[in-house]
């Protein structure tokens, strides 16, 4: 008996000219993400190539930042280290604030208030998210600071024996401590919306049975829904992450700019990458603006890492699901 | 004429058998110590009448099975059982529910204490995934923070009761989701079981599995019964006829469903008293 | 079973008992403010922040006692419970305090003459009636305008090649405007400096083409989910017409979506509307009401609230509050507007 299946046909079919060309069309706009991506990185690293040149890998790991004099006879010198460190130090700050939020906001919505109630906070929190980054900035230094000021004198007091509560000086204004709570603010939103979508998709007949072996709430939420949920708070707090490490407004008003290698989170001194690159553009001079063109890589690069992540373990904890 | 023979395999005690209504005379008013009966219940979703006046006697160290087309409420009726009825938004209910003699919708009653002693086994299985087979057999107990001196045996026990023991005692350290569907429902009931409860329901705990592992199933319960109450919702009447002492049989014309007749198993399989009863035996309808 | 009994019987909730829970919710309430009171009373908290902290921590405590009255599940139920919902409500407590400062302190500096004048003849520390922010509003709009002119073509045009042509390269595309909405403000900011502004000074149009790079992954994002809820129907009985894909997309699809489209367009809008970073780099600032496009700066609400921040005077600070009013009501109205006719479309 004949067990071999027949040969497949090739189906092809030819498009009018008019799809050919509408194809082509959308295929190319649609490549104009892609474009712009390598233009921006391309832009970036052929300006910084002769920094880097210069400076070599110092450029990343020390922190003097100084344009140079001719009168002074002072040679230019730039370093990001401390703004690399400062982005660093102030956007996890923003997220270790922000974690326990994040949680109990998305387990609020999500378990403990009735459908109806939800959909009002819940646009009512996605307005929130659309609150530009200066009004932030607006209001973190000329309202939130007397208070976080205020908030860090007594944790200093208290616990000024750790040593990155320690200060040099008694003025906790500007300081990482107040930008990373503007930012826990700014990426609230973004982080609460994804992991609140994962809560929401907790197998329901596990949360059934936990009832049924008489479980209380907060018992079937840890049994079933914060193990299941875990991938997606990681993927939105690494989401919020990566917002915080390229926020600009927010932390210049927020931040005194120091151009020195900073462990002291209370002290008035520190910044990030973008706020260097907000304030010494103006007077740069070529080869400032090259060196300034290589922080905005270095921070472009870091951020696409981070976000890449995030994709990551969204959509894994997406696909876990199906 | 006792049908014995069409409950096959089964060992159960007959003597501490309560009738239900219409039984047998001189069985009436005996109520088991762990009884389970209901008295007048009713069920609304918004303004939906989905049952009508359900009144039934659970005997104790029995199988009960509730039998019945589909959508006629018996799976609502077994969750107000457990009180996992009031879950659902929307819903509303009238009667009362006994559980030893007290009234589990009574005002102050615990109702998550009330769980642990009455069980219940789903449709789909659903075994924890974030827990291993071990974990999830104690579950119960750490839900409800309750202290276990030797936690071994115990879980031998209660896997060994669920008919799973010989299967899963290498691997106890394996995860939850990595069993057969059969193994997985096993599971479920070796957790519904280490909380010790009274009372264990039942929603059509076979439908999901095939007909092998299903056979086991139906050879836990019945092993169970003779120490614990079972209600048992299934659409399969053979399985009903194998494995209950009791059923009843639920029926909606459109309306609210309601019993249409309750007895014992034999009774309702041959000669049952309401015609309607007969054609659903007999598989005229359903 | 006859249906006498169903008119006698009502439906009842008894698993509801707010006599219950309101013999358990008065105590706990009444000892733990009173808890509040001493714990303020001996600490260095004040303040209504203060009082609300003590409070949140006294309600635990009296919570997780009244709790262990029953047993410890119950009792740290309770106390979970409590944590979430202030986890929640403290949150919104810096979103209140925004806004009623925005507007409050805003409205100072609103008056008749603030949206016909500009910043030409006044300084930022000059009075409140005079000035206005005319040029910062027409600015934002011609700025937002060309960029969206060119962020909105490109954003459909993705989502159209995505969900229409589903060509192979789909999962690039999507990734690449993925990493592009990673894209820092100030990054796009840099890079449009480096091409079009030095050497030839800022321009509205660099500052568009800015704000365009950060517009259309949301625009592309949001267009693709819209246009995946078009039903498949629609154009597969289009192409059983024997329409061409050109003409199935442009006079089928696209107008099915174009209400969710439009939403597309005005959420990428609203996310831009408030950027500062990339403008300060490229538009800048001009005091002046303008509505030439290149060769010199133009005005724009967020540039104009950065530029009386950092004059830093009391009536500049209060400019640059009522500028934040201004934009902020603006982002609200454009936002709401948006997701108001997606709801719509949808449903």
């Amino acid at each position: 008996m004949q067990t071999t299946a027949p040969e497949r046909r090739q189906i092809t079919s030819v498009s009018r000219p008019s799809d050919k060309a509408f194809q082509g069309v959308v295929t190319t706009g649609a490549l104009s993400a892609f474009v712009v991506l390598a233009l921006i990185a391309g832009f970036l690293f052929l300006r910084s190539t002769e920094v880097f040149r210069i400076f070599g890998f110092d450029f990343i790991t020390t922190s003097k930042w100084d344009s140079g004099s001719v009168d002074d006879g002072r040679a230019p010198q730039f370093g990001v280290a401390a703004m690399l460190l400062g982005s660093v130090i102030v956007a996890t700050m923003a997220m270790i604030f922000a974690l326990p939020f994040v949680m109990g906001t998305s387990l609020f919505l999500e378990y403990y208030i009735s459908r109806r109630i939800r959909f009002v906070l819940v646009s009512i929190l996605d307005l929130m998210a659309a609150i530009p980054s200066i009004i932030y900035g607006l209001w973190g230094y000329l309202v939130l600071m007397p208070y976080a000021s205020h908030w860090a004198a007594s944790i200093n007091k208290y616990l000024g024996w750790i040593p990155i509560f320690a200060v040099d000086r008694a003025n906790f204004d500007a300081s990482p401590f107040v930008a990373s709570l503007v930012l826990c603010l700014m990426i609230l939103p973004i982080a609460s919306s994804v992991t609140r979508e994962v809560y929401s998709r907790a197998p329901q007949d596990q949360i059934t049975a936990a009832y049924a072996l008489g479980a209380s709430r907060w018992g079937a939420i840890r049994a079933v829904v914060l193990p299941f949920g875990l991938s997606g708070l990681v993927g939105g707090m690494l989401l919020g992450l990566g917002r915080a490490l390229g926020e600009t407004i927010a932390v210049l008003l927020t931040l005194n700019l120091v151009f020195a290698v900073k462990f002291q989170v209370l002290a008035s001194a520190g910044g990030n990458v973008a706020s260097l690159i907000a304030s010494k553009f103006g007077e740069a001079g070529p080869l400032e603006l090259k060196a300034l063109m290589a922080a905005g890589l270095v921070l472009f690069m870091l951020t696409l890492l981070v976000n890449f992540g995030a994709a990551l373990v969204v959509s894994r904890a997406a696909r876990s699901t199906k | 004429m006792d049908d014995a023979t069409i409950q096959t395999g089964s060992n159960m005690n007959t003597d501490s058998h309560t009738a239900p209504l219409g039984g047998d005379p001189l069985d009436e008013g005996r109520v088991g110590i762990n009884g389970l009966q209901t008295k007048g219940v009713h069920v609304w979703f918004n303004k939906h009448h989905v049952l009508e006046d359900i009144s039934l006697d659970f005997p104790a160290n029995s199988v009960t099975g509730l039998i019945g087309p589909s959508g006629c409420g018996k799976s609502t009726f077994l969750r107000v059982l457990n009180r996992m009825h009031e879950f659902i938004p929307g819903a509303a209910m009238a009667g009362e529910v006994f559980l030893d003699g007290k009234e589990i919708y009574a005002p102050g009653v615990d109702v998550t204490a009330m769980r642990l002693k009455v069980g219940m086994v789903f449709q789909k299985p659903n075994p924890f995934p974030s827990m291993t087979i071990g974990q999830n057999v104690l579950a119960g107990l750490k839900l409800a923070n309750i202290k276990v001196k030797d936690k071994d045996s115990l879980l031998e026990e209660c896997l060994t009761r669920a008919g799973l023991w010989k299967e899963v005692k290498d691997r106890l350290k394996t995860s939850g989701g990595s069993l057969s569907g059969g193994q997985q429902q096993r599971l479920c009931i070796a957790r519904a079981l280490a909380v010790k409860p009274d009372v264990l329901l039942m929603d059509e705990p076979c439908s999901a599995l095939d007909p092998a592992s299903t056979l086991k199933v139906e050879e836990t319960v019945v092993q169970l019964s003779s120490d614990m109450t079972i209600v048992i919702v299934t659409h399969n009447m053979q399985q009903a006829a194998r494995v209950s002492d009791h059923c009843a049989f639920f029926l909606s014309d459109g309306g609210p469903g309601v019993i249409v007749e309750a007895d014992r198993t034999s009774v309702i399989f041959s000669t049952p008293s309401d015609p309607r009863t007969a054609d659903y035996v007999q598989g005229r309808f359903g | 079973m006859t249906t006498s009994t169903a008119s006698l019987v009502t439906p009842r909730r008894p698993w509801v008992n707010r006599r219950d829970v309101f013999k358990e919710l008065i105590p706990t309430l009444v000892i733990s403010g009173a808890l509040a009171a001493v714990i303020v009373n001996f600490t260095g908290l004040a303040g209504p922040l203060g009082s609300y902290v003590a409070f949140v921590f006294a309600y635990l405590s009296v919570s997780f006692l009244f709790g262990m009255r029953h047993d410890k599940v119950k009792a740290i139920d309770k106390v979970m419970t409590t944590l979430v919902c202030a986890g929640f409500f403290t949150a919104f407590i810096p979103w209140v305090s925004i806004l009623f400062t925005v507007f409050k302190r805003g409205a100072s500096a609103i008056y008749w003459g603030y949206f016909s004048s500009d910043m030409s003849v006044t300084s930022g520390d000059d009075e409140l009636n005079m000035g206005g922010l005319s040029h910062a509003i027409v600015g934002s709009g011609i700025i937002l305008l060309i960029a969206s002119l060119i962020a909105i073509p490109f954003g459909i045009i993705t989502a159209v090649y995505i969900t229409e042509i589903k060509g192979r390269l789909s999962g690039l595309v999507r990734v690449m405007v993925q990493s592009m909405s990673g894209v820092p403000s100030i990054v796009a900011g840099l890079f449009v400096f480096t091409v079009m502004v030095t050497g030839k000074g800022f321009s509205a149009i660099s500052g568009a083409v800015a704000l365009s790079i950060l517009m259309l992954p949301t625009v592309a994002r949001t267009a693709e989910e819209v246009l995946k809820l078009i039903p498949e129907d629609l154009r597969t009985s289009a192409y059983a017409l024997g329409a061409t894909q050109t003409a199935t997309t442009f006079r089928i699809v696209l107008p099915a979506a174009r209400a969710g489209l439009v939403t597309a367009s005005m959420l990428g809008v609203a996310r831009v509307g408030g950027e500062t970073a990339p403008l300060i780099m490229t538009s800048f600032y001009l005091a002046n009401f303008s509505t030439d496009f290149s060769g010199h700066p133009l005005a724009s609400l967020p540039m104009y609230i950065y530029q009386n921040f950092t004059n830093g005077t009391d009536l500049a600070l209060s400019r640059a509050w009522g500028g934040a009013a201004v934009l902020l009501s603006l982002i609200f109205i454009i936002f709401t507007i948006a997701r108001l006719a997606s709801g719509r479309a949808k449903g």
